[in-house]
């Protein structure tokens, strides 16, 4: 997985509630076998017309939005499915911050296995930099020190210590858990005893 | 302490603890579907790492399947390639699958507790989010990521964190023609779509205890519409009763063994909610959604909202958005909504018990002459038991499509969509912009309104075709 540390660009705002995963990547997409590829159907709907022309009027059609790295949007970002192929599509687009009042469960930790860092604010930070989105100005995101600076301001955000190590090291979480074979081990041994009928065989 | 399910569930299964709360959870029961794994499969390739426990695994092909004449395979070229690839990984890495052609297969959420594979006190995961469904067994049952997918392949747990516990109980009796389809959209409009958020809800009171199985996973699966991972019910004499004998439930001695556990799983007397709610079943009436979120729900009574009425700015365009993008005019009356399309079947409503509901109220009924609908059985056992039963011929009579078991338009991954401005009544689980098709427009409804709709021609009332 890809190292977060820290991120500089001009966000992108889409001020939409209740984004979907229906919304971030459409189903057509998911029958792909690989991870890659997806970003130039990244919202693809409200992206291209019928037609399959690019829409003008999208912000993630115009410049310099379509470079963004940092995208803010409205509350319950990544609600619905737990397609994986979400962050796959804003990893692929360029995209690895996005900042809202509130995330579903499932997206928010599928940002984590992605180098992508999910940042919660509160409404009225939010709408103030989503001025910096307005005036296409920069805004720069550090993890290690749970802040985001614009211009002479700072906001602190909230992130859990476990994720924020795995993001900064880039690390597998396959191989931290296999860490622990040896716990694993022990609870099916007990389980096979406690819970005989769980093992199907 | 006394203990919610929840927590006794989560107790049971920790195999580690960190300091700082993340967990490591054993998992008993692992679903596997086609599009949510290829991805996964291919990391434990990379790596050189094994399934650990094939056993505890079962894969189903349902997304991508056709629900038409499956002689001939799958048309689509990318559809093909990912079953095909389920079928490869299944084979190399030794997991049970129920192929295309065996008529155990179905929608994962539907096959999972046909089997017996779905048990009480068990933490099941799927890469998807509807795992919710499994919850109605008493068991922590929730969708993840494909990278967690993985992750429970190579290891057989899952690093998480404790969520909240909420309890949402429901207490008397449901009116005539209102089912658990009903009570689940009253819920997620209660609370909205992000009301669960960080939550597993635990459904308790003596409506929900007197609700079938097959209901009461309708419940549990649009948790997640409610934004909470998991939701449960607490297992009793219904659910041992169709867990007993079935082919994958525990046998014998152990099944003796099992009953002694799963007897113990309840909620203590006096344990502690961080949220709370109850719902009175009496004044749950028959509900359609109007908009493009769950949460959008009204009576068949009602009339969709005016976003002229709305104070706050983000939410009134909101509202605004959701009614262009429906072709909905403000304060129109629900029953005025003109229909093109039924569709009923998805891991919500496609059981036996949803496809009786549906034929009860089309018996000697014809569908409306512009309406096309068709119904997808939730698994090739459950099209198997209805076609038993006469449900088929009482559909086909009527005008409905009687097709084979898949996910179909509930997502439209397969042939079965919607085209652009194309209305449906849909006993699935999500209205989103663009779920059932492109520009296609979703009003999610129970099996029985369903057939109401497709009778009528329009969104209307399943009490005015009770018998």
């Amino acid at each position: 997985m890809q190292k977060f540390n820290t991120l500089k660009s001009i966000p992108a705002y889409l001020p939409i509630v209740n984004i979907d995963t229906d919304m971030i990547i459409p189903k057509q997409f998911l029958k792909t076998i690989k991870r890659t590829g997806l970003g130039k159907n990244l919202f693809f709907e409200m992206r291209y017309d019928d037609q399959g022309k690019e829409i003008g009027d999208f912000i993630l059609n115009q410049n310099p939005f379509n470079n963004s790295k940092i995208l803010i949007a409205g509350k319950n970002f990544g609600c619905g499915s737990s397609r994986e192929h979400a962050p796959w599509a804003l990893l692929d687009f360029g995209i690895t911050c996005v900042i809202s009042s509130s995330f579903a469960d499932i997206f928010y930790s599928n940002c984590f296995k992605n180098g992508i860092l999910p940042i919660v604010l509160e409404e009225e930070k939010i709408k103030e930099l989503s001025e910096y989105a307005n005036r296409k100005e920069e805004i720069s995101v550090d993890l290690n020190e749970n802040k985001i600076v614009y211009g002479n301001n700072e906001i602190k955000f909230d992130v859990d210590k476990f994720k924020k190590k795995c993001l900064l090291e880039g690390l597998d979480d396959i191989a931290l858990s296999l860490k622990k074979s040896e716990k694993i081990e022990n609870f099916e041994k007990d389980l096979k005893n406690q819970k005989p009928w769980i093992f199907n065989d | 302490m006394p203990n919610t399910l929840y927590d006794k569930i989560w107790n049971d299964h920790l195999v580690d603890l960190q300091d700082d709360g993340t967990a490591l959870l054993f998992v008993d029961r692992h679903l596997v579907h086609e599009v949510t794994s290829p991805q996964a499969f291919e990391g434990l390739r990379n790596s050189n790492r094994k399934v650990r426990h094939p056993n505890l695994t079962l894969a189903v092909a349902d997304h991508n399947v056709p629900t038409t004449d499956r002689s001939k395979g799958i048309s689509d070229k990318e559809s093909k390639i990912q079953v095909e690839t389920l079928e490869a990984n299944c084979k190399e890495f030794g997991i049970k699958l129920f192929g295309m052609n065996d008529k155990r297969q179905g929608i994962v959420h539907v096959t999972g507790p046909e089997q017996g594979f779905t048990q009480p006190g068990t933490v099941i995961v799927c890469g998807d989010s509807h795992t919710a469904t499994h919850g109605a067994f008493g068991s922590l049952a929730f969708g993840i990521g494909t990278s967690e997918v993985e992750h429970v392949l190579a290891t057989q747990t899952l690093v998480q964190k404790k969520a909240k516990n909420f309890r949402v109980n429901v207490n008397g009796k449901l009116p005539l023609g209102v089912t658990s389809k009903d009570v689940i959209l009253q819920i997620i409009g209660k609370i909205g779509t992000a009301g669960g958020t960080g939550c597993v809800i635990e459904y308790a009171g003596d409506l929900i205890r007197s609700l079938s199985v097959e209901q009461r996973m309708t419940i549990c699966n649009m948790t997640i519409e409610g934004g909470a991972r998991a939701g449960l019910i607490a297992p009793d004499e219904k659910i041992f009763k169709y867990l007993k004998d079935r082919p994958m439930s525990p046998k014998d001695k152990d099944w003796d063994k099992a009953m002694e556990y799963w007897k113990n799983l309840k909620t203590d007397e006096g344990a502690k909610f961080d949220k709370e709610i109850d719902l009175q079943a009496e004044e749950i009436l028959p509900m359609i959604t109007w908009g493009t979120s769950p949460q959008d729900v009204i009576t068949i009574d009602e009339k969709v909202p005016n976003p002229q009425n709305e104070k706050d700015e983000d939410r009134k365009n909101s509202l605004e958005r959701s009614l262009n993008y429906m072709g909905l005019k403000p304060n129109m009356a629900a029953k005025d909504i003109k229909i093109d399309k039924v569709f009923i079947g998805s891991c919500t409503n496609g059981r036996i018990e949803d496809l009786r509901e549906a034929a009860k109220i089309l018996k000697d009924k014809k569908i409306a002459a512009h309406v096309h609908a068709m119904v997808v059985p939730g698994s090739g056992l459950v099209k198997e038991q209805a076609e038993q039963e006469g449900l088929d011929k009482i559909f086909v009579n009527s005008g409905f499509e009687w097709r084979e078991p898949g996910c179909s338009m509930c997502l439209a991954m397969n042939a079965d969509k919607l085209k652009p401005q194309e209305r449906c009544a849909s006993t699935s689980n999500r209205n989103f912009e663009g779920r059932q098709g492109r520009g296609g427009r979703t009003h999610l409804v129970s099996p029985g309104m369903a057939a109401a709709a497709a009778i009528s021609g329009n969104l209307d009332d399943v009490r005015k075709y009770q018998n």
